[in-house]
């Protein structure tokens, strides 16, 4: 029963780690029609600035705030420079020029901060670990990753039903083009949601740096997964992104812990091993699969 | 004005000497050297290269007193990439090639090179075909195969006497290659194996599974960036206190180690080479790599450090004549007849090593750094599980 609890933590704080990547993406993918791929890049400008900024100050809120302005800066440059030219071009030129952009950042971050993955360690204050009931331990570092997925889920509810600027947002997603001519600036609008997805991105990278390598490249390898979960969730919606990231989280973890233990009780080991193995794989991929089956336009699609 | 003075009196003394030079005047032998130096793992590569180049250099641009022109070529970690190279090299009519880290790189390279008739001298790839049945007079191994990090391991884990244990790798072939290993040295009992994701980053599920068997140590394979991920979360997870963690060398390289600040502690790791080894050629290697790069050398270095100076020796003994003399060069890498910062190095039937495998520790140092403290001997002149397969034409 604990082991079940504490696995289930282990699916939230992953869950708040997709949500903080997938909130940001999926409102650049609804709102403004773009697929980016460089979205995983701004997770890896986030965690090495704030590598850096650890290494230079030794404080974490420091850490936090290079974290912020790394990844808002590098986004909003990127938007300004070529995300603003796509926005009317096919889905195929937006893939091919923000591949090229996550590539090109990768060796941006290799020319400044040099191959060598830099040391990230946690902070004393949320170093250890706290009983979280009698007989479970839980790291203090993840349960606070768990609290900044909470935390940013309120803010971005907070922004999007009860701001101006959320409303605009909101209205962006279902006709971008009457709001355009209500004579608000779209363009403006735009610019703001997408540096708001790289900051998101950052504080996701200064959260995962001191559990996680910081390495040249780790924005891909998570990015796949994020976009599992916006497919699943609804693209547009970041109630959908939230719900999305809650289902990827938990299937994942879950899968992970308990496929190779139930395969096994079931069947002899030279069958179970190999299909827990691809089944723990696969996990997520079946699980859109079958939403998708259902829900073409995912669990909770943005109002068009 | 002035530089092109420069340039002409220097064009004129080249002129100068090789007229002087005897009749066959001695050209330049080309060396293919591939290796990865772009990606996440280019690090290796990097390394590789210094080591090797730290050789010529040491030699005035020569290996054992032949002139030697090192072409550093980037294969990307993309086999095809490599083999388009190697092709391109081949033709070039270069004959000795070396630098491959990946061994799936090499499986792609190996061809070419061999079916051109030239040589192939290993660095760091140790595939397990090259080393059985598909062994090949033309490949040399003067690194390692890629069992022995793993069955060493496994001695490693006998030695300090772990009964009961949980192994984890990624769910590849080189990861289920690296449990194989271990599994054919080790004595105990194995609780659980456990294989991850190939491109996983977080480990708290597998953590908690190997915090509820409580097992007396891990052994895992997972080099690069996951590596450090699993030991940062092993670190937080509160278990490197408990449990003993062992693996090869090369899931916890220096520049893991310096990525993942305290989390290696208390690592045990397998391994063929230290800084610390207490032979006079290792501790020319160290500081000369010290002084040249203004850092500390890597196992990735020293490999290819040994590497050049086998080759050097075999220059020697052909003067340079690598096609001409091919019969004499080869007898001569076989004959393995350096200086070895390894302190022992000799070849087996399969022209793979027998060397010794360490112990290590990874310690600090007393300021807080991580460093590899080498405990001891692990395996005397140990050879890998192939040899038997190999029929050397």
């Amino acid at each position: 029963m604990l082991m079940l609890l504490e696995q289930v933590l282990n699916g939230l704080q992953y869950s708040a780690l997709l949500f903080l990547l997938s909130a940001g993406l999926t409102l650049v993918f609804g709102i403004m029609n773009v697929i980016n791929l460089t979205h995983g890049s701004f997770y890896m400008v986030g965690a090495f600035c704030a590598a850096a900024a650890a290494a230079k100050t030794g404080s974490f809120l420091a850490a936090i705030l290079a974290a912020l302005v790394g990844a808002g800066l590098y986004g909003l440059v990127v938007e300004l420079l070529v995300i603003r030219h796509l926005y009317r071009r096919e889905h195929l030129d937006q893939v091919l020029a923000t591949l090229g952009l996550a590539l090109f950042t990768n060796a941006l971050v290799t020319v400044l901060f040099g191959r060598s993955p830099p040391m990230m360690s946690t902070p004393a204050i949320l170093a250890g670990s706290v009983q979280v009931l009698p007989g479970l331990a839980y790291p203090v570092m993840r349960l606070a990753l768990i609290g900044a997925g909470v935390l940013v889920a309120v803010g971005l509810w907070w922004l999007i039903s009860r701001t101006r600027v959320g409303m605009l947002v909101r209205a962006g997603a279902d006709d971008g083009e009457m709001v355009d001519a209500l004579g608000i600036d779209i363009q403006r609008l735009f610019t703001l949601v997408f540096a708001l997805g790289a900051v998101l991105c950052g504080f996701a990278g200064v959260m995962a740096a001191p559990l996680l390598a910081v390495e040249i490249g780790m924005g891909e390898r998570i990015l796949i997964t994020t976009f599992v979960v916006i497919v699943v969730g609804g693209v547009g919606s970041v109630r959908g992104a939230l719900v999305g990231s809650l289902l990827i989280g938990m299937t994942d973890a879950l899968g992970r812990a308990f496929i190779p233990s139930l395969t096994s009780m079931m069947l002899p080991p030279q069958l179970s091993d190999p299909l827990s193995s691809s089944l723990v794989s696969a996990s997520i991929y079946i699980l859109m699969a079958i939403v998708l089956l259902f829900k073409p336009r995912g669990l909770v699609p943005a109002r068009h | 004005m002035k530089q092109r003075g420069i340039n002409r009196i220097a064009a004129a003394l080249l002129l100068a000497t090789a007229g002087s030079a005897p009749v066959f005047a001695q050209q330049a032998v080309k060396i293919g050297f591939i290796t990865t130096l772009s990606t996440p793992a280019g690090y290796l590569g990097e390394d590789e290269r210094d080591g090797f180049l730290l050789a010529v250099k040491e030699g005035g641009g020569k290996l054992g007193g032949v002139p030697v022109d090192v072409q550093v070529e980037d294969d990307g970690l993309k086999p095809a990439s490599a083999k388009q190279i190697a092709d391109k090299m081949a033709q070039d009519g270069i004959r000795l090639f070396t630098g491959i880290n990946f061994s799936n790189v090499m499986a792609a390279v190996g061809p070419t090179v061999l079916n051109a008739g030239g040589f192939y001298v290993s660095l760091n790839a140790g595939p397990s075909n090259y080393a059985g049945k598909a062994c090949n007079k033309n490949y040399f191994d003067a690194a390692f195969q890629n069992d022995s990090f793993s069955d060493t391991a496994g001695m490693v884990a006998n030695d300090l006497g772990a009964k009961r244990m949980v192994v984890m790798a990624p769910n590849y072939q080189a990861g289920r290659d690296a449990v194989a290993g271990f599994k054919s040295a080790y004595k105990g009992e194995i609780v659980d194996e456990i294989y991850t994701k190939l491109d996983q980053t977080d480990f708290s599920v597998e953590l908690a599974r190997i915090r509820s068997l409580d097992p007396d140590a891990v052994f895992q394979f997972h080099p690069g960036g996951v590596g450090i991920n699993l030991a940062k979360q092993f670190a937080n997870a509160g278990l490197a206190d408990k449990i003993k963690m062992i693996t090869p060398i090369f899931s916890m390289v220096d520049r893991m180690l310096a990525a993942t600040g305290a989390a290696a502690k208390g690592y045990y790791l397998s391994a063929l080479w230290s800084a610390d080894l207490p032979n006079a050629q290792n501790k020319h290697f160290v500081d000369a790599f010290k002084q040249a790069y203004k850092r500390v050398p890597t196992t990735s270095a020293a490999q290819a450090y040994d590497t050049a100076n086998l080759i050097a020796s075999a220059l020697k003994a052909v003067n340079g004549d690598v096609t001409g003399r091919a019969d004499a060069f080869r007898e001569a890498l076989r004959k393995a007849d350096f200086p070895t910062v390894r302190g022992t190095f000799r070849f087996a039937a399969n022209q793979h090593p027998i060397q010794d495998w360490y112990l290590l520790h990874v310690e600090d140092d007393g300021t807080g750094k991580l460093v590899y403290k080498n405990v001891k001997v692990i395996a005397h002149d140990h050879v890998d599980p192939h040899v038997a397969d190999c029929k050397m034409q």
